[in-house]
């Protein structure tokens, strides 16, 4: 079984102007979205009490949110979860009632509503710790970003770390993008999926990368786009393999993770999606803006054996 | 060339052994028991007491599965929980508050897994439910404290050297002292120097007046910030051991925070209570004028309370505070001058002069130590007092043991927080949800596993099956490495092991991809087998490098369960290029290396493409042959005479198809999938042997 059978190189750089406008547009898009519309942080990044309850029936949300307004908590969201028996309440930063108290005091007046509640889950996160999670999550993008630029500047050249991480980049804005768009929680699990993912599709530039090198050094004559339009399809049964695997596995969590997991593989769906196209359309488009040449690679290479080069 | 020296075929046996043996204890689940340790040093956990808990149990009619003595405590397992429950209740009535009898899970794995150190992972608070706190020590609080009682400490040095001053105020945490003259201010500059080494002073003149501004010097504030947090965690750690937790975790976070985790904890408004009490410790004078078997029966005498002495029978005590645990700086045990165990305390200056001063006037009397905690009040100890006592160092020695003397001191030390605490973060997890969570990890990897291997074995046949075990065995591995390290297993971690099943494929199709590459450009199976596994490495390590460094950035960035998910994710990676190129290459070299004449890799049926060409100029591999004969090349073409001399002589059976046939076009649909049964492909020769 084989699922791609090209007789000849698909053109890929010769639609690399369409490849650009969409790459832009969603882009600019994404951007737009997640300065406009912004990012619904969790209680992870926000601080404030996020509290799961299970009933044993039907949950009232309508009573529960009675029972919150006599606590005067009326500016607390009240949303089912998971199933409509589950229900998910969360409370702002209160300065004035110790957190520890408030969800003690929501539980209590919970349960003189309704005996059946049970209490599954409490979140508290005081507001200097959800600024300090958001400092590291943002100083981890930029470690990640920084270590993968000197990988591939180091096992290449600059270039290709330069097209290698503003490929992957662009992706994580997309995905970023996408959770300000449909207003998904934005939690520290999505942002540890949001960097597995940076890591995970910068392979897919590597392998397209490796290939491109063996093929000028084998096809001295070629052009730089036939050389590339070889190494992508090449390249193409194996990453479609690959993110088909892994995202078989990602499925298998959307479907049977649960709540807690749901928006981590979401994350990772849409990173393993946008990373096929953007390994093949945008990190290859780059290097030929960058204007890429043969001797780039070539001269580096003091030995210039076909054999020492890992391909796929 | 595709066989293993026997040593590396050991090292895959051993490594796989050792991987099943620690993976073991995971799939024996966890029963719940009972677990009994002493709360204070004194209380002794051993065979008499063993025997004790088998008599109680045995009295009220408990079945117990087990009971064993280990590591200074007693555990006894149950069938259920309510059993488990009723133990519990049972225990801590007959045993008394000496003892902490806690709920607790025991591994059920066999005592050989055991023996052999195999213990299952240790499963975090989201998988089986529980309570964490982040606790901050608030340091501004702690040091505003003591400026206070600094300030009354310089308040009281001057007025005994007689040192005039105008005004002392506190002001953004400096102490300003006033002063009319200089000679004054130098005067009382050299006795704060002499007396209190932590404070840094500095001289300033404003509105005709002369000012000293004395500060806690930084280097001192760090010290009195450490000292702080470690008494917190002491004082923490004694106040959790009376909550009955089985495995608590208590450590410092950072300069100035404490992570408290408390498995099983569901009762969290009792445990937040616990942990933000404060307690308190008082000096008393001791009423030994009244008559105590009075007050015993009730007639309790005015101005005077009935408590238990530790260790010891009522005692009567009276209602006036003379000091508190707040002058105490520092409680040791020792030894005193007829070598006998003592507690050595330390006071600050005003807690001595108070001591001194109630010591000269109560010579001969008892005085008594109290903890109060929880509106509970215990008279820790009641020594006579034998003489007048200066200069803050108080020794408490009498009627007790070494053992005692260290738990008095710890309790002087640790009865009260240094400085307050603040919960900035909080986490807990119902039973239910623990539960439901392991499900959900689970059954993620399970499913997720299975589509994956159902796939993998279409596509690869064979080598897909090779493929999956290795895929299998790097679960296994995993799995055995985080059992070994007893890392703590979360959600996150259980994510990321599923995400490794996906990910760790992907060495595989690398592998496999480059055999069908290698097959199609005419190696022979062997040389194919070979080449694909050499060349494939380099862009193994190469991919698996880049995701690497983003699970790095996560465990140094990530916290909690974060640094979990990162864990998983390195060491998966690190397992996974292990399985993927040395052990599915020691499966593939035993079962496919031995052949001499292998002439069907069972890798799945591979297509061979006509060939890219574009602008009249060919790229491809056949036509790389030609021009740049590349080593692997050669061997190619050496092996394929060979092969063909074979080949004539043994008259095969097989279809043997040109792989390279460019000139039949007519046959492109028909011949486009063919199975390589035999890749004897003689290039540039484009002849069709028909079966004999």
């Amino acid at each position: 079984m084989e699922f791609f059978r090209f007789n000849r190189d698909i053109p890929f750089m010769s639609w690399r102007r369409t490849g650009a406008a969409i790459s832009i547009i969603t882009f600019i898009l994404s951007v737009f979205f997640i300065a406009t519309k912004g990012l619904n942080l969790g209680v992870d990044f926000t601080g404030g009490t996020v509290l799961e309850v299970g009933y044993s029936q039907t949950a009232d949300l309508g009573k529960i949110r009675s029972v919150l307004a006599d606590l005067e908590m009326s500016d607390a969201s009240v949303q089912n979860f998971g199933s409509s028996r589950e229900v998910l309440i969360r409370l702002p930063i209160k300065p004035e009632v110790s957190s520890a108290q408030l969800s003690e005091i929501v539980l209590n007046a919970l349960k003189q509503a309704d005996s059946s509640v049970v209490m599954r889950r409490v979140e508290f996160v005081g507001p200097q710790v959800g600024e300090e999670l958001l400092e590291n999550g943002a100083l981890a993008l930029l470690f990640v970003s920084l270590g993968i630029v000197a990988y591939l500047a180091m096992r290449f050249e600059w270039k290709f770390g330069v097209a290698g991480i503003i490929a992957n980049l662009h992706d994580v804005v997309i995905i970023v993008g996408c959770f300000a768009f449909f207003q998904w929680e934005f939690s520290l699990t999505v942002l540890a999926a949001v960097l597995a993912i940076l890591g995970y599709s910068v392979n897919e530039s590597v392998v397209i990368f490796d290939r491109i090198r063996e093929n000028f050094r084998k096809h001295r004559r070629a052009s730089i786009t036939q050389v590339i339009d070889n190494a992508i399809t090449q390249t193409m049964s194996r990453t479609i393999i690959t993110h088909g695997s892994t995202q078989m596995v990602v499925i298998a969590m959307l479907l049977f993770g649960g709540e807690v997991l749901y928006y981590f593989s979401l994350a990772l769906t849409i990173g393993i999606l946008f990373g096929i196209y953007s390994s093949i359309m945008v990190g290859s488009s780059i290097i030929m803006l960058l204007g890429v040449k043969r001797e780039d690679l070539v001269k580096l290479e003091k030995k210039p054996l076909e054999n020492d080069g890992a391909v796929v | 060339m595709n066989r293993y020296a026997l040593w590396k075929y050991l090292i895959i046996a051993v490594s796989l052994l050792l991987g099943l043996l620690y993976t073991l204890p995971n799939f024996y689940g966890e029963s719940p028991a009972v677990q009994i340790s002493s709360l204070r040093v004194a209380a002794n956990v051993d065979t008499t007491l063993l025997q004790r808990v088998e008599d109680a149990l045995k009295k009220a009619n408990i079945e117990a599965v087990g009971i064993f003595l280990e590591e200074g405590s007693i555990r006894a397992r149950f069938a259920d929980t309510d059993i488990q429950i009723k133990a519990k209740d049972l225990l801590e009535s007959t045993l008394g508050k000496e003892y902490i009898v806690a709920l607790n899970l025991l591994p059920n794995s066999p005592e050989w897994l055991t023996n052999l150190g195999a213990l299952p992972m240790y499963l975090g608070l989201d998988l089986r439910g529980g309570v964490h706190f982040m606790l901050e020590v608030d340091m501004a609080g702690a040091l505003e404290k003591s400026l206070d009682r600094y300030s009354a400490d310089i308040r009281s040095t001057l007025r005994e050297n007689k040192i005039p001053y105008t005004g002392l105020e506190k002001q953004d945490k400096k102490l300003i002292l006033k002063f009319r003259d200089t000679e004054a201010r130098a005067k009382a500059e050299a006795e704060i120097k002499s007396n209190y080494p932590d404070l840094g002073l500095s001289e300033k003149e404003a509105d005709n007046r002369y000012h000293l501004i004395a500060a806690i010097k930084p280097e001192a504030q760090i010290r009195m910030q450490d000292s702080a947090v470690m008494q917190n965690i002491t004082t923490l750690r004694n106040r959790v051991n009376e909550l009955g937790v089985a495995e608590p975790i208590i450590q410092k976070a950072g300069a100035d925070r404490v992570i408290v985790q408390l498995p099983g904890v569901q009762d969290t408004a009792k445990a937040k209570d616990i942990l933000g009490r404060t307690a308190t410790l008082e000096i008393r004078m001791v009423d030994d004028e009244h008559d105590l078997d009075a007050a015993i029966r009730g007639k309790i005498p005015f101005g005077t309370e009935l408590y238990e002495e530790r260790g010891g029978g009522p005692i009567l005590v009276k209602k006036q505070v003379l000091l508190t645990g707040e002058r105490i700086t520092d409680a040791q045990p020792g030894f005193d001058k007829d070598n006998q165990p003592a507690v050595h305390i330390n006071l600050d200056s005003n807690g001595s002069r108070i001591f001194k001063q109630l010591t000269r006037e109560n010579v001969g009397k008892r005085m008594a130590i109290l903890l109060i905690e929880k509106n509970q009040t215990e008279v820790v100890t009641a020594p006579v007092i034998r003489e007048e006592i200066g200069g803050g160092r108080v020794q408490i020695s009498g009627r007790m043991t070494s053992m005692e003397a260290r738990d008095v001191a710890l309790l002087l030390r640790a009865g009260a927080l240094a400085a307050p605490m603040d919960i900035i973060e909080e986490r807990t997890v119902g039973p239910s949800l623990g539960a439901d969570n392991i499900a959900r990890g689970f059954n993620s990897t399970l499913y997720g596993f299975l589509a994956v291997a159902i796939f993998i074995i279409i596509y690869y046949t064979a080598f897909g099956v090779i493929s999956v075990i290795a895929l299998a065995l790097n679960i296994l591995l995993l799995v055995g490495l985080l059992s070994i390290m007893q890392a703590t297993l979360t959600l996150p971690g259980m994510a990321a092991l599923a995400l490794t099943v996906g990910m760790a494929i992907d060495a595989n199709v690398l592998i496999n991809e480059r055999i069908r590459d290698e097959l199609r450009s005419g190696a022979s199976p062997q040389l194919a087998i070979h080449a694909g596994f050499e060349r494939a490495f380099d862009t193994i390590v190469d991919s698996n490098i880049t995701t690497l460094i983003a699970g790095i950035a996560l465990f140094a960035f990530g916290s909690g369960p974060i640094k979990g998910f990162a864990v998983v994710l390195c060491l998966g990676i690190l397992t996974s290029v292990f399985t993927a190129t040395f052990v599915s290459r020691g499966m593939v070299n035993l079962m496919y290396g031995s052949r001499r004449r292998l002439d069907h890799v069972p890798i799945g049926k591979i297509w061979i493409p006509k060939h890219s060409l574009t602008n009249g100029e060919a790229i491809s591999h056949e036509e790389d042959g030609t021009n740049e004969a590349s080593v692997s090349a050669r061997i190619k073409t050496r092996e394929q005479k060979k092969t063909s001399i074979q080949s004539e002589t043994n008259s095969p059976v097989e279809t043997i198809v040109d792989t390279n046939n460019n000139t039949a076009d007519d046959s492109k649909t028909k011949s486009d999938e063919k199975t390589i049964t035999k890749t004897k492909s003689k290039r540039k020769t484009s002849d069709t042997k028909l079966p004999k």
